[in-house]
């Protein structure tokens, strides 16, 4: 295991991102503050509670989740995708070094970011609302998990896409919407019978009802079946990203 | 003495069935300086990608350092520093950094002392701290030489190191290059500069449309294909060449006030006493003579044209 080589493109990818450290951390507290200014104080007071839950604290994890997910693709997809743009790639593929290097290194590095923005905006939050957390460690493992699976789709964008068109494509066209529509902003069994059957093939929703279920200890789901969830979806990504480096699919030609 | 890199039978076709190297078999023996020849697109940068992990083979064997460069890929591609064709950095990296990450990503604790050596080696060391973006051309091309450096490899691969560089800095660079030597780096360049190959490298290997035509040492392929040229100056220019000067193969200058023959050095009987017997004769009065020896260029022009003709 090359761990210098882990280590320097981690570092490398965080260097990126203290570059812009400002800018890094202040959108998503502007952002959360938005989202609280319209969703907690104008919508929220008229629903009240959900579930028996303040509608500001409610909406938090999926706040957080939304903001997560985004952040893990984007960057793992960028961090990848920027070195193939502009040729740099060269050197990670001429290096000595294989592809669970590469991909600890990018992933790593994506999914902290993201993680630091996720406490970012649990700390906003905390300063609006009444904020419980009655699971601590599975709060952090599923915000860990999630930032470690969407780093690892993100990844696998970066490779797949061949134009910053692309890159932009599955973020805005398939995870917002899932994020939206997987209860980030309600209880799916306030949905009718239909759409709630429906709304079951959206993994997304899993990942949010288990880190709801870590602060309210409520869940739409079992928390067994989100946790069985996320961990099949990082396997899924796992073996995408090994088939990709075992082929050269898209970087070796 | 075994060969540190070993390329055996390697064909590599592109994607879209494109074949660019063709059947490839080349032996590099540890510390000489090869330089490839050959016009756009023959094959050098494909063979260099291949040999260094950017480019998978389409059948063949490499190997480096005895190690095979697919099954046993770490350990030949710890002993190869790259710089590539296409001046490829990150933009809003600092030039120290830059040469550091490379240095890690072979695996390298960090030494900053190794660096700043050959940041310093490179005439870099007063722009260290600068971002990338922020240098020139040249200066750019020497960072991805630092970068192949950082990691202290035993061959270097040097594609097309001069491309924008001032001939000051060419020089500058071949002097890095004849330092590495000394310190027994193996290094393979490509080159579109004939007089760089002629300066610098210690064997010469021709390559077009994805064959190797020719490897040989520089000085016995000078020799061997080195066509001398002897120019005849004369007092008053001519029409034409004389009748009696008819039988040898001799060339009129446009100006008409030279003439021109062509011989081989290595010949038993070069022929030069009895041409110059032969001109006193025909009543000629010369001004000066010279000889030349045809250079590098010349042969390989002839050898690409030549396989052009053949084909
Ligand atoms: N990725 C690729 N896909 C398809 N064909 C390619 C690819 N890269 C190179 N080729 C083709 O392979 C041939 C050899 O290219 P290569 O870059 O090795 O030439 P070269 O000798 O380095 O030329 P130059 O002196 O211009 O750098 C060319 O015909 C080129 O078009
Ligand atoms: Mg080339």
């Amino acid at each position: 295991m090359n761990l210098n080589a882990v280590a320097s493109i981690y570092r490398f990818e965080m260097a990126r991102f203290f570059r812009t450290v400002l800018q890094s951390i202040v959108s998503p507290i502007v952002s959360t503050s938005l989202y609280f200014v319209v969703f907690g104080s104008a919508i929220g007071s008229r629903i009240d509670t959900v579930e028996g839950i303040a509608y500001g604290a409610f909406i938090v994890p999926g706040l957080v989740m939304l903001s997560v997910m985004t952040q893990a693709t984007s960057n793992a997809s960028f961090g990848i995708y920027f070195p193939k743009f502009i040729g740099t790639i060269y050197e990670l593929l001429s290096a000595p070094v294989n592809f669970l290097e590469i991909t600890l290194g990018y992933v790593g590095a994506a999914a902290t970011k993201a993680l630091f923005i996720g406490t970012v905006i649990l700390l906003t939050a905390n300063l609006f609302v009444d904020l419980p957390v009655a699971h601590p460690v599975a709060m952090v493992a599923f915000l860990m998990l999630t930032c470690l699976s969407f780093a690892l789709l993100g990844f696998i964008i970066g490779i797949w896409a061949q134009n910053f068109e692309q890159l932009q494509l599955i973020p805005l066209l398939i995870i917002t919407p899932l994020v939206f529509l997987g209860g980030s902003f309600y209880s799916i069994t306030m949905l009718p019978p239909v759409w709630q059957t429906i709304t079951y093939f959206n993994p997304v929703v899993y990942l949010i009802s288990g880190f709801r279920w870590a602060f309210f200890d409520q869940a739409d789901v079992a928390v067994g079946i989100s946790l069985g969830a996320i961990g099949l979806f990082t396997l899924i990504c796992m073996t995408v990203i090994w088939w990709i480096f075992r082929t050269g699919w898209r970087i070796r030609q | 003495m075994a060969a540190i890199v070993s390329v055996q039978n390697l064909t590599k076709s592109y994607e879209g069935g494109f074949t660019a190297l063709d059947d490839v078999s080349l032996d590099i023996e540890e510390g000489e300086i090869i330089a490839l020849l050959g016009p756009n697109g023959a094959g050098k940068t494909t063979l260099i990608s291949t040999i260094c992990g950017i480019t998978v083979p389409t059948s063949g064997h490499i190997l480096v350092g005895g190690h095979d460069t697919i099954t046993d890929f770490r350990a030949a591609r710890q002993l190869i520093g790259l710089v590539p064709q296409e001046i490829n950095l990150e933009p809003f990296e600092k030039v120290r950094n830059a040469v550091r990450f490379s240095r890690g990503l072979f695996g390298l604790g960090r030494d900053d002392a190794h660096i700043d050596k050959v940041l310093a080696q490179l005439s870099l060391s007063d722009k260290a701290g600068n971002q990338i973006k922020t240098l020139s051309g040249g200066m750019k091309r020497r960072v991805l030489i630092a970068k192949a450096l950082s990691h202290e490899p035993r061959v270097l691969f040097l594609d097309e190191p001069s491309a924008g560089v001032d001939v000051e800095l060419r020089k500058d660079m071949w002097q890095v290059v004849a330092d590495l030597k000394k310190q027994g780096v193996t290094i393979i360049l490509t080159t579109h500069y004939i007089e760089e190959a002629e300066a610098i490298a210690d064997r010469i290997a021709v390559i077009n449309k994805g064959q190797i035509l020719l490897v040989e040492d520089k000085e016995k392929l000078m020799e061997r294909m080195g066509r001398k040229t002897l120019r005849i100056e004369l007092t008053e220019p001519l029409e034409r060449i004389p009748e009696s000067l008819s039988s040898w193969d001799l060339e009129l200058a446009p100006d008409g006030r030279a003439l021109i023959y062509h011989y081989d050095s290595q010949s038993d009987s070069t022929g030069i006493t009895r041409l110059l017997a032969a001109v006193r004769d025909a009543g000629l009065q010369l001004r000066d003579l010279q000889t030349r020896q045809s250079s590098l260029e010349e042969i390989f022009v002839g050898l690409v044209h030549g396989e052009d003709d053949a084909a």
